[in-house]
């Protein structure tokens, strides 16, 4: 238990760190960045208590938001995101979610993508959606979401490829 | 009452979603509100710190850029002189009785800059002990960049010129008609001069310079050369796309203008609004 909330903690650190000062740069286009901090919100541990997972998902997005100056938008785009993760879950793996004994290196690769594009997508969708703050922009809200997740979506398949634990 | 607990306790999670997520939309709304957010800013100890770590090593592989603009710059100032010696060195001494000039200039690193949201921010690596304040200029030696938002000891945040909420007084070179300078949010080297009335003279490539009717600027800074313009919907004034001078996505090195005579402006301004 211990060693979990270690990892969970320095992958909170790792990420927000890596996020604010190189992911933010990267302006791919001139505006698609991706946000890969969300990887903590997908990884955070399924049978965890869910009310500390809000608390934590709400601190990450702060985090990001002083760095970068934006009000509230990221915090608000993990909390929903972080809301809504038991019902993506139940809704990719299905009934095994319901017995606590997934390990998503372990899922095939259909549900696992399904999981996390779904996660990305309203969590970008948030973002951008509170970062315009107009209903007059809802297509270059659609676009940026689009594309972001795309990025951010490779990004966290590849991380969770690289760092995956089924062969140690 | 017992009920009322029950409840409580079994809807604590979504209870806990509505509560953090107003929370969260709040700031989001205060940090669209000017000079609003007091409490989420890039320009405190901590982001601070994280970031001029991160700027030293970024400033130190753009060392050769920086010379460049420095040398640039020396050879626009030394011409400036040289012209100031043949004409008006009369006039300079006859003028003595203000020994210092309206506008005080210091220099600061940029340590974070961003073009890519809808409301950017710059966050610079002096502040109040430095002697900056809120509402002072900043530009570099080819254009401007923003306005000073926010200070603490040693770092203040800059609202950028793209930045939705930004509005800055802007004139043609040639004439004296003004407008406002705002950003729509697209293109980081595109910014818009609204508001110009329709009988300006305008031009394709013609300079466009900072209005002397703020006290955050002098006047005659350069902004940019006009892109295109279209007249508005009452066909009355025109929006005009203007080209920076700037690139807004690579500044190394700014100036922070202060507006020495501001307080005696503003007292002069109110004696008469009464």
């Amino acid at each position: 238990m211990n060693s979990k909330l270690f990892s969970n903690i320095t992958r909170f650190i790792i990420l927000v760190f890596l996020q604010v000062l190189i992911l933010n740069n990267i302006n791919f286009a001139g505006y698609i960045n991706p946000y890969l901090y969300v990887l903590f919100i997908i990884l955070y541990p399924f049978a965890g208590n869910q009310s500390l997972f809000l608390f934590l998902s709400f601190l990450l997005g702060l985090s990001v938001d002083i760095f970068e100056d934006s009000g509230g938008i990221n915090a608000a785009a993990c909390l929903v995101a972080a809301f809504v993760r038991p019902n993506l879950l139940r809704f990719s793996f299905g009934i095994s979610y319901d017995h606590q004994n997934i390990r998503l290196a372990a899922t095939p690769f259909g549900s696992k993508l399904s999981y996390v594009f779904l996660m990305v997508l309203i969590h970008h969708f948030v973002l951008f959606s509170l970062e315009m703050f107009s209903i007059n922009h809802i297509l270059l809200i659609l676009k940026k979401t689009l594309f972001s997740s795309i990025f951010t979506v490779t990004l966290t398949l590849l991380s969770l490829t690289l760092f995956s634990k089924k062969y140690r | 009452m017992q009920q009322i607990f029950n409840f409580l306790i079994r809807n604590k999670n979504s209870i806990l979603f509505l509560i953090l997520f107003v929370v969260s939309v709040y700031l989001t709304i205060q940090n669209h509100a000017f000079h609003k957010s007091r409490f989420v800013s890039s320009a405190n100890f901590v982001t601070g710190g994280v970031y001029s770590w991160s700027n030293n090593i970024n400033t130190y592989l753009h060392l050769d850029e920086y010379n460049e603009r420095l040398l640039e710059e020396n050879n626009k100032l030394r011409n400036i002189i040289s012209n100031i010696h043949d004409s008006i060195s009369v006039e300079k001494q006859l003028d003595s009785t203000s020994f210092e000039g309206d506008y005080l200039f210091r220099t600061a690193r940029v340590i974070n800059n961003n073009f890519s949201k809808q409301d950017n921010y710059l966050t610079l690596n002096r502040g109040k002990e430095s002697g900056i304040q809120q509402e002072f200029g900043v530009i570099t030696s080819q254009g401007i960049v923003g306005i000073v938002d926010r200070v603490n000891d040693e770092y203040s945040r800059v609202i950028s010129i793209l930045n939705s909420r930004s509005r800055i007084n802007a004139q043609l070179n040639n004439t004296n008609h003004f407008g406002s300078l705002v950003w729509d949010g697209k293109d980081p080297n595109i910014v818009q001069l609204i508001d110009v009335p329709r009988q300006a003279p305008l031009q394709k490539g013609d300079t466009i310079i900072t209005g002397g009717r703020s006290l955050i600027y002098p006047k005659g800074l350069p902004i940019g050369s006009i892109e295109d313009f279209t007249l508005d919907q009452t066909q009355s004034y025109y929006t005009i796309n203007i080209k920076l001078f700037n690139d807004m996505t690579n500044i190394g090195y700014v100036y922070i203008i202060e507006n020495v005579n501001k307080e005696e402006i503003e007292k002069l301004q109110e004696v008469d609004e009464q």
